[in-house]
């Protein structure tokens, strides 16, 4: 069943519309996570959902429950702001216990229950602490901890590790994780960071200009991208206009090998990094197979190099065609300024419709 | 807040199709005006009715306009004269008090120091003593044989220069309040960031702090300018006959010769000119206020560092002492200088008189209760309808708001006598003759003390963030609840401050309050006027005491308002 | 939404509520009490007062405003709807102004047979009656013309003389009662025509204006106790009875003179009247109230009170005014209507020649 359904809601602001006839099902238990560059409606979006923003037409309902005319504080869903606005005047205590005392919980009950989230979040005893001597990742648990207090039927999380470090934000994404399974929390989060959307939804939507552009589970929008947009933003960079024929395809590379079964026509290509193959030196060249898909031995200068962790992101000059990024092993990895000659693979190309 | 433009699914209604964004701004619509009711009522009644209905009976005298008087009156050189001098002086007031003042709000403010609530309740005595009692002692600083006088031989009291500073003298205090409320909250972290940035101590302050700062700084100014174009006692006192402001014309006109026409036509002048001075006020302001970083107070002061510090804060210090506590320090001395050598006969003579003859003679202790109990119902009225009035104002809102937001300054624009006067022919019909109750005292302070609130709230209260509120929905508090909650504790202090303001105003009977006949119950500053009034070393003496007094009582009253302050400050 | 309804109608009652009983306290309507309008300056012995209510059975509510002037207008301005039963406090200088509104219902108080003619402006009609009177006069500072072994002056023609130079401090005609009787004195004495070459002259002569009775006494005229030190004016405008008024106040050991002397041919005469309102809700009561401010009691109770005369010429005077005070025989005079006609144009003239 689903908790939380969007249909056809609409914003406007200002004349534009900031959401742009937005279907949405959230099912109960489910983490779905809205991404997208700033401005795409992602916000707007949790806000309608909130009551904080005004809808223009469309309807949204939680748990079967048409939320029209609901003020924002009896819709019973909580929310994580950005930049969390703790309560400045409140210690810790105070600011988790805040919901509950809304509820009107008693004191005793109250204090139980923050105890209990306070220690959930990794902040056991911090209910005297100032908000103010807290650092960004506590504050940021104590905004979670004052969220779920009262328990909401839908937890919705603004950005929910933005401000936060790189290590912090790792560590954070597969904590909120375990939580939300543990309580069975429904989620609707937003991020512009895909690395913490796929880290954390069962469910991801892509959001460009107020419309929804795709939305499938972490690996399907992986894999397939619905669109260039969504490829960009996911961080691919390989992505040219292109025309298919058969098992190939011509693009400013030159030829390129597609997937069987590719349909014909105009098309954008998208190369994974991991489709992008250096040939070493001294491999013998032309190798028949590949000569015959046409895309072999193009010569590249090596622009800059990335250490990821396990291997390593190099920026490439074609000497035609715009750059390419590609992913190598650490081992043997070139040094900028080297001359390769790289190769496409066919199963990490993928056809997306052509860009308008 | 703008209703959602039609539009959306084809085929739904308009109505149909958005029906949680109506009912969402009418419910806006409805919290803000309901909220506005009680200040609106307020002010129609007790503000409104009275001042235009005496204006009414001047311009049309005998049933038909006196428009050709009006032309006479507004044309005549005397008219422009008076018109010229008011304007002048309250702009070079205001500047000088500004000048004088923000170093103070500053040091008050952003240090800790001993002795600093004391300080702060000092600064604003001066602004609930009688005009008279205070003019007399500010001509010992600055007039004939007084403290510069004898020092350098400097005498001011046949200059000009006597009316400015004594209106620094009175509103120093408005400047350090206001000011110094919102500054006391600003996040010191921005400037010090600033100036890691590269910049100096003075274009730190200057690009952080002071635009930061605007919107509490006019509010100031506002107020002083207002209060000095206003300027009644002072001008009266210090400037004789040689100047007069439209205020005291007025007076002149209405009490004395009760010539209501030119009175009307120099009211309306009055009012024009204030009207001008609040629009230009709007037009600075408006933009110019956002969210601001606020902190607790205590975390934004600290203990002055290094000698520049030190020295600043001792110079400010300097300049209190000189031009606020040398003046009140003249009363104490004069209030124990007995016959025989200094002592306290004055204050026993004030004890023993109690139970001498008159039957409006009551014992100091008596008058104190008066004066504090008219005060605390001024204080009660004036912090209620205020705190409404900033509450529906918080919120940016359409012209019909800011006009409000302007209305509730034109008390302290307007002349007392106007609206004294104004009560006399207005408020004397059951069920509201109210010409011969007490209730009529406090209302009249109440006027005055409600700007104060609603302009020491308001900048507080709109630089909350308005994510705070919403996170508070959010949470479920319903939206007085989560004023309530969110707002209340953030402009607590605030209210705090103005609480002390309106206090301050009532004690000293502001405004209306002079031209109200007022049934026996004599308060301070009444007892204060009677004694003076008299020839006699006892009763200059008793005046002396009893000022002395009313100045203890009121600095007593804004101390313990500042303790509360800081006992509550935890729970906040 | 609703508890913010709610909570703006608490508010909203609460306000309404102060208000009633507000008024409850005020009226004066009922017949157990009866209102006296009149100026701060008015004082009266509680024992006196409380002896009229247990006479009549009348509670008497007092409302006082700041001055003289502004009292007068709010009656003018309150006209048929009056704040009280009896108004007290309208002086010669007012009295024109006061009669022409016809703010004031006839009634002739009892006793009003002891009160002498020449006080009795409004005779026959009775529409106000004489309470009291008082002498504008100039004061001088006893110690020091005896120290420096000058006579003091004795008229108005002395004090533009040379040997006065820069000795007297007067108040604002324009807002200053004594200052605005010293004016109407020298219009008494010099006429219509005379009184600005006079005012010319005491210009030339370094007379000192300041804005009112306080300032010109406590902190110029060098007679009084606080000016001895600070002052620099040994004339001041005062009244005739501020010598009295030095030695009563001026601690427990009784001087043989006043330290303040009087130049009794410097004095306008001030006559206060009071007279039952027009409109009266208590007429009855009012009446009563007025014969009972022309009465024995309260004449003897007033002259320590407000420090000015009787207006009854049977009441004996308070030793400190016999000893200390003086009698003036001839204040200069200015008629009522006279006063009414030309008080705006002479204040003005007044000013613009002080500037």
């Amino acid at each position: 069943m689903s908790s939380l359904t969007l249909r056809s809601v609409t914003v406007r602001l200002g004349g534009r519309a900031v959401l742009d006839s937005v279907d949405l099902d959230v099912a109960e238990r489910e983490t779905v996570c809205v991404l997208g560059p700033s401005g795409s409606g992602k916000s707007t979006l949790l806000r309608a959902v909130a009551g904080l923003q005004e809808i223009g037409a469309g309807e949204i309902t939680l748990g079967g429950r048409d939320l029209a005319g609901v003020p924002v504080h009896r819709r019973g869903v909580g929310l994580m702001f950005q930049d969390h606005q703790l309560f400045p005047q409140r210690d810790v205590g105070r600011n988790v216990a805040f919901g509950l005392r809304m509820r009107g919980d008693g004191r005793a009950e109250a204090e139980r229950r923050v105890a209990e989230l306070l220690a959930m979040v990794g902040l056991p005893d911090a209910q005297r602490r100032a908000v103010g001597s807290l650092s960004g990742g506590e504050q940021q648990r104590v905004a979670l901890a004052r969220a779920l207090a009262p328990s909401p039927a839908l937890l919705m999380l603004d950005e929910p590790l933005g401000q936060l470090d790189r290590s912090l934000r790792e560590r954070l994404v597969v904590e909120l994780r375990q939580l939300f399974d543990e309580l069975g929390t429904t989620v609707l989060a937003v991020t512009h960071d895909q690395g913490e959307a796929f880290a954390l939804a069962d469910r991801v939507l892509v959001m460009r200009d107020g419309r929804i552009a795709q939305s499938g589970t972490p690996p399907e929008v992986w894999q397939r991208p619905a669109s260039a947009f969504v490829a960009r933003f996911l961080g691919f960079d390989n992505v040219v206009p292109a025309t298919v024929t058969g098992r190939a395809a011509t693009t400013p590379w030159g030829t390129l090998p597609v997937p069987d079964g590719t349909p014909p026509g105009p098309a954008t290509l998208l190369v994974r990094p991991a489709g992008v193959r250096l040939d070493a030196d001294d491999v013998a060249r032309p190798a028949p197979d590949d000569a015959a898909e046409g895309g072999r031995g193009l010569r590249c200068q090596v622009l800059a190099r990335t250490f990821r962790g396990d291997h390593v992101v190099l920026a490439l000059r074609p000497e035609r065609g715009p750059d390419l990024e590609a992913t190598v092993p650490l081992r043997g990895a070139p040094s900028p300024g080297e001359k390769v000659t790289v190769s496409f693979d066919a199963a990490e190309t993928v056809r997306l419709p052509p860009e308008d | 807040m703008a209703s959602p433009p039609p539009g959306g699914r084809p085929g739904a209604g308009p109505d149909g199709a958005r029906p949680s964004g109506r009912s969402a701004a009418r419910r806006a619509l409805a919290v803000r005006l309901g909220l506005m009711a009680v200040p609106v009522a307020f002010f129609a009644l007790f503000f409104g009715y009275p001042v235009a209905t005496i204006v009414g009976r001047g311009l049309r005298e005998d049933g038909r306009w006196q428009f050709g008087r009006a032309a006479e009156v507004l044309t005549s050189p005397d008219t422009l004269d008076v018109l010229w001098f008011t304007v002048w002086q309250a702009a070079a007031s205001t500047a000088l008090t500004l000048l004088v003042a923000l170093p103070g709000a500053y040091a008050l403010a952003r240090f800790d120091f001993p002795g600093k609530r004391l300080l702060r309740a000092v600064v604003t005595v001066p602004f609930v003593l009688p005009t008279v009692v205070v003019g007399s002692a500010f001509l010992a600083l600055v007039g004939r044989g007084g403290v510069l006088d004898e020092a350098w031989g400097l005498r001011l009291d046949t200059s000009v220069w006597a009316i400015l500073l004594a209106h620094v003298f009175f509103n120093y205090a408005v400047v350090v309040r206001t000011v110094g409320g919102l500054w006391g909250q600003l996040d010191p972290r921005q400037e010090e960031a600033a100036r890691v940035l590269g910049a100096g101590r003075f274009t730190a302050w200057r690009r952080i702090t002071l635009p930061a700062l605007v919107p509490a700084v006019a509010a100031a100014a506002l107020m002083v300018f207002l209060f000095t174009f206003t300027s009644f006692g002072v001008i009266q006192v210090l400037g004789g006959a040689r100047y007069a402001t439209l205020e005291v014309e007025i007076y002149r006109q209405t009490a004395q010769f009760l010539d209501l026409p030119t009175a009307a036509v120099l009211s309306l002048l009055q009012l024009a000119a204030v009207a001008a001075m609040l629009a230009v006020h709007a037009w600075t302001v408006r933009r110019r206020e956002s969210a601001l970083r606020l902190v607790a107070a205590e975390h934004a002061a600290r203990r002055p560092r290094g000698v520049g510090q030190w020295a600043f804060l001792w110079s400010q210090l300097l300049v209190v002492a000189v031009l606020l506590v040398l003046p009140l320090a003249v009363l104490v001395e004069r209030s124990l200088s007995a016959p025989g050598g200094y002592g306290l006969a004055f204050y026993r003579a004030l004890a023993e008189q109690a139970d001498a003859s008159s039957a409006f003679v009551v014992p100091p202790l008596e008058a104190v209760g008066n004066s504090l109990a008219y005060a605390a119902v001024a204080t009660l009225i004036a912090v209620a309808v205020g705190t409404l009035a900033a509450a529906a104002l918080t919120r940016r809102a359409g012209p019909l708001v800011r006009g409000f937001d302007a209305l509730l300054m034109l008390p302290l624009g307007v002349s007392a006598v106007t609206v004294g006067f104004g009560f006399l022919i207005t408020l004397d019909k059951p069920p509201l003759d109210l010409r011969s109750s007490w209730i009529l005292v406090p209302l009249a302070q109440a006027l005055v003390g409600v700007p104060f609130v609603v302009r020491t709230m308001l900048p507080v209260l709109r630089a909350v963030d308005e994510r705070l509120r919403e996170a508070a929905a959010v949470l479920g508090a319903s939206p007085w609840r989560a004023w309530r909650e969110v707002d209340l504790p953030m402009v607590s202090r605030a209210g705090l401050i103005a609480a002390g303001f309106a206090f301050a105003v009532s004690l000293g009977e502001f405004g209306a309050t002079v031209f109200i006949a007022r049934p026996d119950s004599p308060t301070l500053p009444v007892a204060v006027a009677r004694l003076l009034g008299r020839a006699g070393e006892y009763n200059y003496g008793m005046a002396m005491a009893l000022s002395t007094i009313l100045m203890l009582v009121c600095a007593g009253v804004l101390l313990l308002l500042e303790r509360v302050r800081v006992n509550r400050s935890g729970e906040f | 939404m609703k508890r913010t309804t709610a909570a703006a109608v608490s508010v909203a009652l609460g306000s309404c509520l102060l208000a009633a009983c507000g008024t409850d306290g005020g009226g004066g309507s009922d017949g157990g009490s009866v209102t006296l309008v009149t100026h701060q300056s008015f004082e009266v012995s509680k024992n006196v007062l409380d002896a009229f209510t247990e006479k009549s059975g009348l509670k008497v509510k007092v409302l006082r405003a700041d001055d003289a002037g502004a009292a007068v207008n709010q009656a003018i301005l309150s006209k048929g709807n009056p704040q009280g039963d009896v108004f007290f406090g309208v002086d010669n200088a007012l009295l024109s102004k006061a009669l022409d509104a016809g703010i004031f219902a006839p009634h002739k108080a009892e006793g009003l047979a002891e009160v002498p003619r020449q006080l009795q402006l409004d005779a026959g009609k009775n529409r106000v009656t004489p309470i009291d009177h008082g002498d504008v006069c100039v004061n001088y500072d006893r110690a020091y013309f005896e120290r420096e072994k000058l006579a003091p002056p004795k008229t108005l023609d002395d004090l533009v003389k040379p040997e006065y130079k820069d000795m007297l401090v007067v108040q604002n005609a324009a807002t200053s009662s004594p200052g605005l009787a010293f004016l109407l004195a020298s219009v008494g004495a010099y006429g219509e025509d005379g009184w600005q070459d006079y005012w010319k002259k005491l210009k030339a002569n370094g007379v000192a204006m300041v804005d009112g009775w306080e300032q010109a006494y406590n902190d110029r005229f060098t007679g009084s106790a606080s000016g001895r030190e600070k002052g620099d004016r040994p004339l001041v405008v005062s009244y005739a009875s501020s010598p009295p008024a030095e030695v009563h106040y001026g601690g427990d050991k009784k001087p043989a003179k006043a330290p303040t002397g009087v130049s009794t041919g410097t004095c306008f005469r001030q006559i206060e009247f009071a007279g039952l309102l027009e409109g009266a809700k208590n007429p009855e009561g009012g009446k009563a109230l007025l014969d009972f401010l022309v009465g024995e009691e309260f004449q003897k109770d007033l002259p320590l009170n407000m420090w000015v005369h009787p207006a009854r010429a049977d009441v004996e005077l308070p030793e400190v005014f016999t000893r200390y005070g003086v009698e003036v025989e001839k204040p200069h005079v200015v008629a009522p209507e006279d006063i009414e006609a030309n008080r705006e144009q002479w204040v003005k003239q007044w000013a613009s020649l002080m500037r």
